[in-house]
C-alpha cells in the first residue's frame, strides 16, 4: 500500500504492508539505518525514534499509525538538547560497540526536552527501557548531566 | 574469549593467498630483519569498513605499509586486524602506531584489515600468524610489538625522505604531531612527504621509543576514534550493509538442539507478499524476502516438520541433577594436582564444603548476529562483524563450494560480541553462505537473526557444577583444596580439539581455579565433561566466569572460619602472585577497606580478585540488601594490565565487564524444559538496566612498565563473587551457592 511518512522533515513515499513496523520501513525501505533493531518487542529501546516529539519504539509501531505525524530519527536529531547530548557522548567516550547508542540518545533527548535538569533517579527512570549490553550506563548518566549543564533551563515548565 | 597458542593448524585452516584486492596503489615491502614482521604481501590501498579516510591527493601516492597508510591529504590510517566490537581496538591499536610515528591524534583514522593470513594473523594464537581472529583479550598484547615496529618503520621512511629532500642528516630531523622539522627552518607534514617516503627503502632496523617518551600512549582522555560515528547513527554494522538488489533472510531452526529438517511446506510462506524464496540449508529452512518484515512473516507462515530423533531432550533440572551426580564420581580427569591433598585434609582443623550450580548464559550482543553474502561463480564476499576471520573464510568456502582464498571478508564493526561471533563452525556466516549457495547467487543476501533466534540459538556459556572442599590448619591457613568441576568442553568436538586439549583436559573448562590463583600447598582440581547436546561457547572471560565465582566465595568463607580479614587472608596466599596482591592492595586502599559506614543491617562490603588473560583485577563492592533484594551501591576496581595504552578505554572495559558480570549475577539464566529453551527475548532473559548499574564505580589502574595484557574480559569474573561476599557481610546469613542470585531461596537453604 502506498503511504507517505514525514521523516526528519521530509515527505517520504513508501509502498509497504501498512502493518510493517516503522523500524523496518525506516531501515529497509528508507535506508535510515541509524535506528537499530535489538528485540522487536519494545524491550530494549534500540529502535527509539521521536513521533511528534515523543520517544517511540519503532519496532512495535506500524507505519499506518504514524502517517501524518512528524518522525525524527537519529539522522535528523537537530534539537539543542540532541546536539548537546551528542557532544557529551563524544567527550565522555560513552559508546563502546555503539549499537544501542542511537536509541539511548533519542531517549535522552526526549528526557531533556521534558526535564532540562534531571536527577540520577529521573535519568534512571527515563532510560531504563534502553538496554546497553556493553553497560555504558555510568557514562550515559554522566553524559546526560553534562549535556544538561550546557543547556538553558526552560522557564515555562510548570 | 579463550585461546591457547595453536601450534599447527595445517589441514584445518586455509592458506590464504591475497587475490582479490584493488591494486590501485600498493607497495611491496621486504621482511624486516630481526622482528619477524613480514611486510611482503601485496596490500590493498582501500580496504573495507572501518572509519576510513580516502587516499586522495592529485597524482601523489600514499605511503602504504601493512599496518599504516599515510596519504597525501595528511591522514594516517591504521590498519586494524582485530574486530572492533566495543572494546576499543581501533583506538588502542591506532594509538600504538601513532605513538611510534609521532603523529597528531587528529590525523589518525582506523580501517579494518582484510581477512588475510599470515599478514593479519593473531600472534597470540599462533606465532606464525596462521589464524586471524580476535579473542582471549589478546588484541593489544599480540599487536604491541608488531604495531610499534610498524609505526617506527613508517616514521623512519618519512624521516629518510625529509633528509633526502632537505639534504640534512636524518638524525637532525625532529618529528612531532605529524610534522617533520629541521633546525634550518625546514618543515613538512606527513602528507607532504608521503610520496617521497613511499620511495624510500624499508629500514631493517628501527629504534623503538623508551616508554618514558610516550606522549599518546597512556594519555588520559584520548578521544575514541569511533565516538562520533557511534553517537550520530553513522557507524555501519553488518545489519546496516545495503547492496543493490539485496534480499533479507531469516532461518527457521530446529526447536531442540540436534534436530533436523524432516520436511517442510513453503506454500503459505511463499504466499506472503515480499517473500521471494524458501530454501533448505544444512541448519534449517531459510525464508528470503524483499525486506526483514516480510521474511519474518514468511517464516511465521512456514510449516516445518522436524526430525528430533537425535536431539537433546533433557531439561536443565535433569542436567543439573546429573552434574551433581557426576561431581561425586571418582573417574573424573585430573586437571591439576599439587602436594598431598589427603594428608592436608587429615591435618585439618576445619573443613569447609560447598557446592555451586551455575546456569547456561546467552551472550546476547546488542546487534543480533547478521551477515551479508554476495556469491559469484568464483568469488564469495562476506560482510560481517567477523571475529574469527580465517575460520570463517574456511567455513564459508565449504558452504559455497569454493576455495578459502576465493572468499573475502569485509569486516565491519560488531554491535557487541562477548565471544559470540567467534564460533568454530562460523554458524551465522556458514548459514548466510549456504543461503547464497541455495539461491544460486541470484542476489546478495543478508541474514538476520532475530532476538528470539539469538536467545534460543545455543552457543551458551556452559552450565556448570562445582564441588569444593577446603581445609584450614590450626593457625588459619588453607592447607588443602579440592575442586571438582563438571561442565561441557568448549573445544571437544571442534577442529581445535587436537591442538588445544591437553591430556584430555579442556583448559578453558578449568582455568582460573583456586590452585592456579593462590599459593595452596596441596590441591586437586578435577573435571568431568558431560555429554550434552546443547552447544556451548566461550562467554566473556570463559572459564573464569564460573571458577572465580566459587573460588572467591569459598576463600571468603575460609577467611571467616579462620577469623581473619578477607583482604589479609588473601594477601597471605598471594606471595607468588604479585600482580594479584598488587591490585588487591590498591583496591582495598582506594575503597578504604574495612571502614564501611553502617555495615551489617543490610549493608555489606565484599571483595574478590581474579587474574585472567594476563591481567589482574580486584573489586571491592558495597551492597544494600533489603527484602532479599540486592542493590550494588559502589564498586572500586583495581586493574593491572601492564602498560595502559588508552587508560580511558581500560576504565571503560572494567565498567563494561562489571556491568556484564552483574547482569549475569542478578538475572542471567538460560533454562531448558524437555530440550526446549524457556527464554526467548529480553523479557525472559533479563539483562542489566541503567537503574541497576552501581551509582559509583571507580577504576584504578596499577602503574606498570610491563607490556600490555588483556582488558576486554578480566573485569567480569570478580564482580559476582564480590557481590556474594558483600551479601554475606551484610549480616544476612546468606551463603550464595547459585547464580543468578535468589536470596529468598538461599536463605532457606
Ligand atoms: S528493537 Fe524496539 S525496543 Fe528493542
Ligand atoms: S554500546 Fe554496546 S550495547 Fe550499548
Amino acid at each position: 500500500m502506498a503511504l507517505t511518512l514525514s521523516v526528519n522533515g521530509q515527505p517520504r513515499e513508501l509502498d509497504v504492508d501498512p502493518q510493517m513496523p516503522l523500524l523496518w520501513a525506516l531501515r529497509d525501505h528508507l535506508q535510515l539505518t541509524g535506528t537499530k533493531f535489538g528485540c522487536g518487542m519494545a524491550l530494549c529501546g534500540a529502535c527509539t525514534v521521536h513521533v511528534d516529539g515523543q520517544p517511540t519504539r519503532s519496532c512495535v509501531t506500524p507505519v499506518s499509525a504514524v502517517q501524518g505525524k512528524n518522525i525524527t530519527t537519529i539522522e535528523g536529531l537537530a534539537t539543542p538538547a540532541g546536539k548537546a547530548l551528542q557532544n557529551a557522548w563524544v567527550e565522555l567516550n560513552v559508546p563502546q560497540c555503539g549499537y544501542c547508542q542511537s536509541g539511548q540518545i533519542m531517549s535522552a533527548a526526549a528526557l531533556l526536552a521534558d526535564n532540562p535538569r534531571p536527577s540520577d533517579e529521573e535519568i534512571d527512570a527515563a532510560m531504563s527501557g534502553n538496554i546497553c549490553r556493553c553497560a555504558t550506563y555510568a557514562r550515559i548518566r554522566a553524559a546526560i548531566h553534562q549535556a544538561a549543564d550546557t543547556l538553558p533551563v526552560a522557564v515555562t515548565k510548570g | 574469549m579463550y585461546f591457547r597458542r595453536i601450534e599447527n593448524l595445517s589441514g584445518v585452516l586455509p592458506a590464504f593467498e591475497p587475490t582479490a584486492f584493488t591494486r590501485r596503489t600498493f607497495l611491496k615491502l621486504t621482511t624486516l630483519a630481526g622482528t619477524g614482521l613480514t611486510l611482503g604481501a601485496v596490500l590493498p590501498a582501500c580496504s573495507s569498513g572501518g572509519s576510513s579516510s580516502g587516499t586522495s591527493g592529485a597524482g601523489a601516492e600514499p605511503l602504504v605499509t601493512p599496518f599504516v597508510r599515510i596519504a597525501p591529504d595528511n591522514t594516517v590510517t591504521v590498519i586494524v586486524k582485530h574486530l572492533e566490537a566495543g572494546q576499543g581496538v581501533w583506538t588502542g591499536l591506532a594509538a600504538v602506531v601513532a605513538e611510534e610515528l609521532d603523529a597528531a591524534w587528529s590525523q589518525i583514522r582506523a580501517e579494518n584489515a582484510p581477512a588475510q593470513v599470515p599478514q593479519y594473523g593473531n600472534l597470540a594464537f599462533d606465532p606464525k600468524g596462521s589464524v586471524q581472529g580476535t579473542g582471549g583479550s589478546t588484541a593489544m598484547s599480540n599487536s604491541w610489538d608488531q604495531l610499534r615496529q610498524a609505526g617506527a618503520t613508517a616514521r623512519a621512511m618519512l624521516v629518510a625522505a625529509a633528509a633526502e629532500q632537505w639534504n640534512v642528516p636524518a638524525a637532525e630531523i625532529q618529528v612531532q604531531d605529524g610534522v617533520l622539522s629541521h633546525a634550518s627552518g625546514k618543515r613538512a607534514t606527513f602528507g607532504e612527504l608521503a610520496s617521497a617516503a613511499a620511495r624510500q627503502p624499508v629500514p631493517t632496523n628501527v629504534t623503538l621509543k623508551d616508554p618514558s617518551q610516550f606522549t599518546l600512549i597512556g594519555r588520559d582522555k584520548l578521544p575514541r576514534l569511533d565516538s562520533h560515528a557511534k553517537s550520530t547513527g553513522r557507524q555501519q554494522f553488518a545489519i546496516d550493509v545495503m547492496l543493490p538488489g539485496m534480499m533479507t533472510a531469516v532461518v527457521a531452526r530446529p526447536p531442540r538442539f540436534g534436530g533436523k529438517v524432516q520436511s517442510f511446506d513453503a506454500t503459505a510462506a511463499k504466499a506472503v507478499p515480499g517473500v521471494v524464496d524458501v530454501v533448505q540449508i544444512p541448519r534449517g529452512v531459510a525464508v528470503v524476502a524483499r525486506d526483514t518484515w516480510s521474511a519474518r512473516k514468511g517464516r511465521d507462515a512456514l510449516k516445518v516438520t522436524w526430525d528430533e530423533s537425535t536431539a537433546e531432550q533433557r531439561g536443565t533440572p535433569e542436567l543439573m541433577a546429573e552434574y551433581k551426580r557426576l561431581a561425586r564420581q571418582s573417574d573424573a580427569l585430573t586437571a591439576l594436582k599439587r602436594g598431598d591433598v589427603a594428608a592436608g585434609f587429615r591435618r585439618a582443623a576445619k573443613v569447609i564444603e560447598a557446592e555451586f550450580g551455575l546456569p547456561y548464559l546467552a551472550h546476547a550482543p546488542m546487534e543480533p548476529l547478521t551477515a551479508v553474502c554476495r556469491l559469484d561463480a568464483d568469488r564469495c564476499e562476506i560482510w560481517a562483524g567477523a571475529q574469527f576471520h580465517t575460520v570463517d573464510q574456511a567455513n564459508a568456502a565449504q558452504a559455497v563450494g569454493l576455495k578459502p582464498e576465493q572468499v573475502s571478508i569485509h569486516t565491519v564493526a560488531a554491535g557487541g560480541t562477548f565471544g559470540r561471533r567467534a564460533t568454530p563452525d562460523s554458524d551465522y556466516i556458514s548459514e548466510v553462505a549456504s543461503i547464497a549457495k541455495a539461491t544460486g547467487g541470484k542476489y546478495p543476501v543478508r541474514l538476520i537473526w532475530t532476538r528470539e533466534d539469538d536467545i534460543t540459538g545455543g552457543r551458551y556459556r556452559p552450565l556448570s557444577y562445582h564441588r569444593i572442599r577446603a581445609a584450614l590448619s590450626r593457625d588459619g591457613k588453607v592447607i588443602a583444596y579440592e575442586q571438582r568441576l563438571v561442565g561441557q568442553s568448549l573445544i571437544a568436538g571442534t577442529p581445535f580439539e587436537a591442538m588445544m586439549m591437553k591430556d584430555g583436559i579442556d583448559p578453558a573448562a578449568v582455568e582460573g581455579n583456586a590452585a592456579e590463583q593462590y599459593d595452596i600447598p596441596n590441591a586437586l582440581v578435577t573435571w568431568t565433561n558431560p555429554k550434552v547436546g546443547v552447544p556451548v561457547l566461550w562467554w566473556r572471560s570463559v572459564g573464569h566466569t564460573h571458577t572465580a565465582f566459587s573460588k572467591e566465595i569459598v576463600i571468603d568463607e575460609l577467611a571467616e572460619a579462620a577469623g581473619k580479614d578477607p583482604v589479609e587472608f588473601r594477601l597471605a596466599m598471594l606471595e607468588h602472585h604479585p600482580r594479584l596482591a598488587g591490585v588487591l592492595k590498591l583496591a582495598a586502599e582506594k575503597a578504604e577497606w574495612g571502614k564501611l559506614p553502617g555495615s551489617g543491617n543490610g549493608r555489606g562490603r565484599g571483595v574478590a580478585v581474579q587474574e585472567s588473560f594476563g591481567s589482574a583485577v580486584a573489586q571491592v563492592v558495597d551492597v544494600t540488601v533489603k527484602d532479599d533484594r540486592v542493590t550494588v551501591d559502589r564498586v572500586v576496581c583495581a586493574v593491572d594490565c601492564g602498560i595502559a595504552v588508552t587508560p580511558d578505554v581500560v576504565r571503560a572495559q572494567m565498567e563494561s565487564g562489571i556491568g556484564y558480570g552483574l547482569a549475569a549475577a542478578l538475572h542471567g539464566k538460560i533454562t531448558l524444559t524437555e530440550g526446549r529453551v524457556d527464554q526467548t527475548n529480553f523479557h525472559q532473559y533479563e539483562v542489566l538496566r541503567i537503574h541497576e548499574m552501581p551509582r559509583h564505580i571507580e577504576v584504578h589502574i596499577a602503574p606498570s612498565t610491563n607490556p600490555p595484557t588483556g582488558v576486554g574480559e578480566p573485569g567480569t569474573p570478580p564482580i559476582a563473587p564480590a557481590v556474594a561476599n558483600a551479601i554475606r557481610a551484610a549480616a544476612t546469613g546468606i551463603k550464595v551457592r547459585k547464580l543468578p542470585f535468589d536470596l529468598a531461596e538461599a536463605r532457606k537453604a
